[in-house]
């Protein structure tokens, strides 16, 4: 599998938020807003890199039987001492993503990943293979977080002046829209998710629709 | 011999697993050591931004966060007998009192506790209250918090800055809605009101104790009366 494959099984065909569905409960709970969601899925990225490439360098020691509390050793120490250095080094950038780095213990992809990707190959694959999973989340995260935002309140981006000082949240709606409260609150990330999901597989029955028709034309010639 | 293999088996797995716990272990007390001296800064430096909020620097001189006096939980303060004892700051200019800075629970939010950090003059006026967490709607009763106000020119909560205790009346630290002197948007009256009450009753609190807060020797512990 090249690298090119590995991205798009990650950011399209296998999906971690639309098509795999995993590691929903973080995908749900924190994509209120946009800027919220893409931080941590930004976060996620970066954790998901780093222990594919931990686990696929030290594949060859872990015995078969043990493998699962073994990754989840390395999983959860890796976010730990991420945790603690963002805390040290980059405290601006944890006052933002600080209370979602514990969450990605917690999120089922990036075992998922580990055990299914990371343990069967080298560690500059697996570790992009995690990254590209990463990004995956990132495009459906941002998606979401966009939309609830942008239906609840008509406003985008808001919360950005915490990740970018001197900018701020871009009014979309008319000033006086009321606002539509649903699809902040936890029901309204089910219907948007179920909407993404919908798009997506339309999008991909339509290539699919077209591919079948083209290969016909091309025939004769 | 397929048992002696089995025992050897699980004796190296064993090994391994324990091998694999006690490297990661060691990196992570390693990362906690390192970083220890750069978190404990930035949570001071943080607790002095959060007092920042409501109290402005130019007010004091001495060293806040070690001239404090922790006062045993209280009603006046939104807390049940089992709750945390409260720290209360105090501010001090040129070895005269400044200013009080304590937390205060509102327990009876939309959504639960509402967190506040308020400062009080030694004249019992109101310097300032910001909230410091809450459960509230988001977009309906989170305009308690100025950063989510969309009134950004004027938050809800900077009504109170500057009130002394004596100019409105225990009476009055009310929402208009229930007969008190203080704005509340229509809609999202609970929170407005939890936090309004609270205020007072944390007002009251500075008043009554005002001189045996300041007293006190610093760090040491304010019981509840008759004990």
């Amino acid at each position: 599998m090249n690298y090119r494959e590995i991205a798009h099984n990650g950011v399209w065909k296998q999906n971690t938020s639309l098509v795999q569905l995993l590691g929903l409960c973080p995908l749900l709970a924190v994509s209120t807003t946009f800027v919220n969601g893409v931080s941590l899925a930004i976060a996620t990225i970066f954790v998901m890199a780093l222990a594919s490439g931990v686990v696929a360098s030290v594949r060859s020691f872990i015995p078969r039987e043990i493998r699962i509390p073994v990754f989840i050793l390395i999983i959860a120490a890796l976010v730990t001492m991420v945790d603690l250095a963002m805390n040290a080094w980059l405290h601006e950038l944890y006052l933002v993503l600080g209370i979602f780095i514990p969450l990605i213990v917690v999120n089922c992809i990036v075992l998922a990943r580990v055990e299914a990707f990371a343990a069967k190959n080298t560690p500059l694959v697996a570790a992009w293979d995690g990254a590209m999973m990463g990004v995956g989340m990132v495009a459906a995260i941002a998606v979401l977080g966009g939309l609830r935002e942008l239906i609840g309140t008509g406003l985008l981006f808001s919360g950005i002046e915490m990740v970018i000082p001197g900018t701020r949240a871009l009014q979309v709606l008319p000033a006086d829209y009321p606002g539509f409260l649903v699809a902040i609150l936890p029901p309204g990330a089910f219907l948007v998710l179920g909407f993404l999901i919908a798009g997506r597989n339309w999008l991909d029955a339509r290539a699919a629709q077209r591919a079948r028709l083209a290969v016909p034309a091309q025939a004769p010639a | 011999m397929t048992e002696q293999n089995a025992a050897r088996v699980s004796l190296r797995t064993a090994a391994i697993l324990t091998l694999f716990t006690v490297l990661f272990t060691t990196l992570m007390a390693a990362t906690y050591q390192a970083t220890k001296p750069a978190i404990e800064a930035s949570a001071e430096a943080e607790k002095l931004k959060l007092v920042g909020e409501v109290l402005p620097a130019p007010l004091y001189d001495n060293a806040l966060l070690a001239d404090y006096v922790d006062v045993a939980p209280r009603a006046e303060l939104g807390l049940a007998a089992q709750d945390d004892t409260v720290r209360v700051l105090r501010a001090r200019r040129a070895g005269a009192p400044a200013a009080l800075v304590f937390e205060a629970v509102a327990p009876d939010g939309y959504g639960g506790k509402i967190r506040l950090i308020i400062a009080v003059g030694a004249d019992n006026r109101l310097i300032g209250v910001r909230v410091v967490s809450h459960k509230e709607t988001p977009g309906l009763g989170d305009y308690i918090d100025p950063k989510k106000d969309r009134n950004k020119s004027a938050p809800w909560i900077r009504q109170f800055d500057a009130t002394g205790f004596g100019e409105v009346p225990i009476a009055g630290w009310k929402v208009k809605k229930d007969g008190g002197r203080f704005d509340a948007r229509a809609g999202a009256t609970i929170s407005a009101r939890a936090v309004t009450n609270a205020v007072g009753r944390a007002l009251q609190f500075a008043a009554d104790h005002r001189d045996k807060l300041y007293a006190l020797p610093a760090q040491s512990v304010m019981e509840k009366e008759g004990q």
